[in-house]
């Protein structure tokens, strides 16, 4: 004879555990401490080495430099390089004050959180726990720090939180779960067809999700790799090419992705 | 989640969380009715799993510290953060720390070791305790499951 269990539903105790309650926290803390930032932006792609980190690090001191207060959120946890490239110093000693860790200030005043603070020189992002079964539980021990990094942070009253994705876009979706609302999207690609495809599947996962893309930025212009992938991707979303950056860009050109940016909130 | 005794059809209640020091976690459940009591029974996979999210079975009973499941999980620069001193007196908070307390305290790693005397104390502080023992910690370490620390 089958036993007579009731459902969770028809079960009408507190759930004294409240797992979806502790969730709930969790987004309201995150909410709590962006209370202050007026725009959060995410510099994604769907390739790696196209150059994200050197335009967001460029984009938020030009950004700073014309008075804005911004802060760079590096949610590249197995490939931290903001903070170098924002100036500060690796081997920097986090403070906590309060509930809340104190973020490290850089380049023209650019407040910034990075994994690069937590590890050890040279050292790769692991967790503690059973390894030969890390599959199950990493990807939630990342997101917990994408999460943490977010709520955890002391990040104040912001002009802009830009957020330095990871190549792909699996951080992009959970930066997505995690905030009230979508954040806007600044793109990065080279010029080159292969480059164009990656980006591409990104930036349609993006808009489906709710991302407003505000544009495209296209780094390594030159004979090195030939190709029109931001002109391509420009037309097919129907968004503006920000800038188009050569190896060696002049400073008005990220004053210049700087304004655009800023005129597009 | 929530526990049902089938035999008296009756929601079963938190009765207490462990977790042991080998990576697993128990959580006991108990009958209201007929007194029964069943344990969850995670091994470490399922333990660092749960962990991961952040959230505690049976319910949080200390605010979560900053970075917690970063800093509890990862394993990090011994010192990444400013707070790794420890066995000091915290000022203005009437808390004290026995000599033995703070050789335990020294001996956790230099990564979470600030995080860990902040939890201990606000454990203290939630329960009138004015001095931190290694009898408070253990306590502590049963009831909050700070495993290694």
């Amino acid at each position: 004879m089958p036993m007579s269990i009731r459902t969770y539903a028809d079960l009408t105790g507190r759930d004294q555990s409240g797992l979806g309650e502790q969730v709930a926290e969790q987004h309201a803390r995150v909410r709590h401490r962006l209370a202050g930032v007026r725009r959060v932006v995410g510099v994604v792609s769907g390739k790696g080495g196209v150059g994200k980190s050197y335009v967001t690090a460029h984009l938020a001191t030009a950004l700073a430099r014309a008075g804005q207060a911004v802060g760079v959120l590096d949610a590249d946890f197995n490939g931290p390089t903001v903070a170098r490239l924002l100036s500060t110093d690796p081997s920097e000693r986090l403070r906590i004050q309060g509930d809340a860790v104190v973020p490290v200030v850089g380049r023209d005043g650019v407040r910034c959180m990075s994994m690069t603070y937590l590890l050890e020189d040279g050292r790769p992002l692991t967790f503690r726990g059973p390894e030969h079964d890390s599959f199950v539980w990493r990807g939630a021990a990342e997101a917990a720090a994408l999460r943490e990094f977010l709520a955890d942070v002391a990040w104040g009253a912001l002009d802009v939180l830009l957020i330095d994705l990871p190549p792909g876009i699996q951080r992009c979706l959970e930066l997505c779960d995690l905030l009230e609302q979508p954040p806007e999207g600044v793109t990065v690609t080279i010029p080159t067809p292969e480059s164009g495809e990656a980006v591409r599947r990104a930036l349609r996962a993006a808009a489906d999700r709710g991302v407003r893309l505000l544009g495209i930025v296209e780094n390594m212009v030159g004979p090195e790799f030939p190709g029109d992938a931001a002109e391509t991707l420009s037309q097919e979303f129907a968004i503006p090419v920000l800038a188009r950056l050569p190896f060696h860009p002049i400073p008005d050109l990220w004053n210049s992705l700087a304004t655009r940016v800023r005129s597009a909130s | 989640m929530k526990f049902l005794c089938i035999d008296c059809d009756e929601q079963m209640q938190f009765a207490e969380r462990r977790q042991p020091g080998d990576g697993t976690f128990a959580a006991a459940f108990r009958c209201p009715r007929c007194g029964r009591s069943v344990a969850l029974l995670a091994n470490p996979m399922e333990t660092q799993l749960v962990d991961s999210l952040g959230v505690r079975i049976g319910g949080r009973t200390l605010d979560p510290q900053p970075l917690e499941v970063t800093r509890g999980a990862m394993r990090g620069r011994e010192d990444a953060f400013a707070d790794t001193e420890h066995g000091k007196r915290e000022t203005g908070s009437g808390l004290a720390w026995s000599a033995e307390a703070q050789e335990r305290l020294a001996r956790v790693p230099g990564f979470v070791r600030g995080m860990v005397k902040r939890i201990y104390a606000d454990y203290a502080a939630e329960r009138g305790i004015t001095d931190i023992t290694p009898d408070v910690m253990d306590r502590a370490r049963t009831e909050l499951g700070l495993e290694g620390m």
